[in-house]
């Protein structure tokens, strides 16, 4: 293949003969990693994973070691190290695969980490609906406990810290760190407010908690076998590591491909990594970050100028597969989700089918998202339903106008952008969409047609 | 309330590893759920007795959270995800097929009790779409396409 994978943290998945047992582990080198960290100074290892410049994997990208920077040393409470295990962005599908076929490499990267932070407890907050995860986590943890990995004295280190699987039920909110943290207080999961909520300081039970993705704690352990500069140079210098691609959607081969950042365009991805659309068909849009990813529309050029002041012209196959250049080009490289269309799809349908989604997963905490969020709903599943009016456009865009930059949390965003640049860049659709009802209604027939994606 | 005793020692063991006792109160709704199949007036009450807390304070999980139940399940519990990836391949077909083989509408029980028929959110693996779970396993691939056979296969047992 033109593009091979560079499988860090996926090197063992869906290997032959690999199980996700910790004797399996162990041969392959397993925690031999935690097995250096707890010789070094728990600030040595917080400098070397600053170094690395690893970029949360979970949506936002912040420096993971700039948050754990944050991390409030002096308060003297309880510190708190939550792993966020509720995959739940609509076209993300990594974390699953990590806690099904090799939950050790997870553990021991949360222990390194663990250990870096001087966490008392650590958690991993895993969706409800991954009930053979969670059996399979809590098993790996008994067994990494007989072996005296995580426990008690920790391979007679005198540090201890144990890790608590805790299951959530289905709500996409508790993705968001403070919701996260809300929940296992056993609360709502109403999220928070930054300042003074921020988890670093006032996090768990109000003590200092650090919350991070499964693949950003993995990459933890890599981080301390190749040190901060080894793995600062998979990538490029501020989008460094490996990204684990998710591509659902239109294409031939859907699944997870993992790539060191920027080394793959999205052209090649898309045609190359997983052999192009479907016969006949034509690229139409792709949301490259998760659902809540401003839509790409295939025929659009994307210019400007990047961080680092490189001046660039794109058209969608050339976009640079990181944090930085997704970025550039007005959407986001979120949690890696991308979902890919093709010319056969509906974009008011595709729009009525993730608000749909939002609309069911808002908290109902702040009244623009509470209200706004089930309003847009209501209007993209009218324009389905058969009664589109020309205007709906502009009224879907004014009310994500008014809920982006107007909530608690960055839900309220995520709900917004993806009706924004669907407004932005097929408002044609919309407006044909009223217009082709009414000429159906004039000729006595039926105003909708069929949906297949609502 | 009438736990198995195995849910009473799992939840003997899982309360005191919490730092506090409501933050058991998420996993104690698990438990008595699974061993319950829903969770009554009466269960939450006992999940609020055992933490020391008050029936509201589990009430507000129940209505928030959307894998709690307050009522039974039919035999077999099928969730469809409907989310734009399992859409986008063809979930919502997958789901008329399946309405169709259990005389069953989504969002509702069969009148002899066998299935309950949901539309859940997106279950985190969107390569292998449609998903479909049946109780706690996941089924993928159900396409339109193959539904019928699916269909089939869990009417006999034969899944």
């Amino acid at each position: 293949m033109k593009h091979q994978q560079h499988r860090l943290i996926f090197k063992h998945i869906d290997e032959p003969g690999y199980t996700n047992d910790i004797d399996c582990y162990i041969k392959h080198g397993g925690y031999e990693q935690l097995k250096k960290a707890v010789t070094m100074k728990p600030e040595d290892i917080c400098a070397e994973v600053l170094e690395s410049g690893v970029r949360g994997r979970g949506g936002a990208g912040f420096p993971a070691g700039m948050k754990w920077k944050f991390l409030d040393r002096k308060s003297g409470k309880p510190i708190y190290l939550v792993c966020n295990c509720d995959e739940s962005e609509p076209g993300t599908f990594k974390d699953r695969e990590i806690v099904h076929q090799d939950p050790h490499q997870l553990i021991e990267g949360m222990m390194c980490s663990a250990f870096a932070i001087q966490a008392k407890l650590a958690f991993i907050y895993i969706r409800g609906e991954f009930f053979q995860g969670y059996k399979i986590l809590e098993r790996a943890i008994e067994e990494a406990r007989e072996k005296n990995l995580l426990g008690d004295n920790i391979l007679g280190s005198g540090y201890s810290c144990d890790i608590i699987v805790h299951r959530g039920a289905g709500a996409y909110i508790c993705g968001e760190e403070t919701g996260l943290i809300e929940s296992i207080e056993g609360n709502r999961a109403n999220p928070r407010i930054k300042p003074p909520y921020f988890p670093a300081a006032l996090g768990l039970y109000q003590c200092p908690t650090i919350v991070n993705n499964v693949e950003t704690l993995c990459d933890v352990k890599h981080i301390i076998e190749m040190g901060g500069k080894g793995f600062s140079e998979i990538g490029t210098p501020g989008n460094t590591g490996t990204r684990i691609w998710c591509v659902s959607g239109h294409v031939q081969k859907p699944g997870y491909y993992e790539f060191p950042c920027s080394a793959v365009t999205l052209g090649e991805l898309i045609y190359d990594v997983c052999g192009g659309l479907k016969p006949g068909r034509k690229l139409k849009a792709v949301i490259p970050g998760g659902s809540s990813a401003k839509i790409l529309r295939a025929d659009e050029r994307f210019t400007g100028k990047l961080k680092d002041g490189t001046e660039f012209d794109w058209g969608i196959e050339d976009i640079p597969m990181d944090f930085d250049s997704l970025m550039a080009v007005g959407s986001m490289s979120g949690s890696g989700g991308v979902i890919v269309m093709d010319d056969t799809t509906d974009m008011v349908e595709a729009l009525a089918n993730i608000n749909y989604f939002y609309a069911h997963e808002s908290c109902g905490q702040c009244t623009p998202c509470r209200e706004g969020v089930p309003w847009m709903r209501k209007v993209t599943q009218r324009m389905v339903d058969g009664n589109a009016r020309e205007e709906d456009a502009d009224l879907l865009k004014n009310i994500a106008d008014q809920i982006a930059g107007r909530t608690i949390c960055a839900f309220g965003e995520a709900a917004s952008w993806p009706v924004q640049s669907f407004i932005a860049k097929f408002k044609d659709e919309f407006v044909e969409k009223a217009r082709e009802q009414a000429a159906r209604r004039k000729d006595g027939k039926e105003a909708a047609t069929e949906t297949t994606l609502i | 309330m009438d736990l198995q005793s195995e849910t009473i020692e799992k939840i003997d063991k899982l309360v005191p590893r919490y730092p506090t006792m409501k933050s058991a109160a998420l996993p104690l709704c698990h438990l008595v759920q699974e061993d319950q199949g829903y969770l009554s007036k009466e269960a939450m009450e006992w999940i609020a007795d055992r933490l020391d807390l008050q029936p509201i304070n589990i009430m507000e999980l129940v209505t928030f959270y959307p894998m709690l139940r307050t009522e039974p399940t039919g035999r077999h519990h099928i969730r469809v995800c409907r989310t734009l990836p399992c859409a986008l391949a063809g979930a919502y077909q997958t789901c008329k097929k399946l309405e169709e083989a259990f005389n069953c509408k989504v969002g509702h029980t069969s009148a002899d009790g066998e299935v309950t028929l949901e539309y859940v959110e997106c279950h985190a693996d969107c390569g292998k779409a449609p998903v479909v779970m049946v109780g706690e396993d996941e089924y993928t691939n159900i396409t339109p396409e193959s539904a019928e056979e699916f269909a089939t296969k869990l009417k006999n047992g034969a899944l």
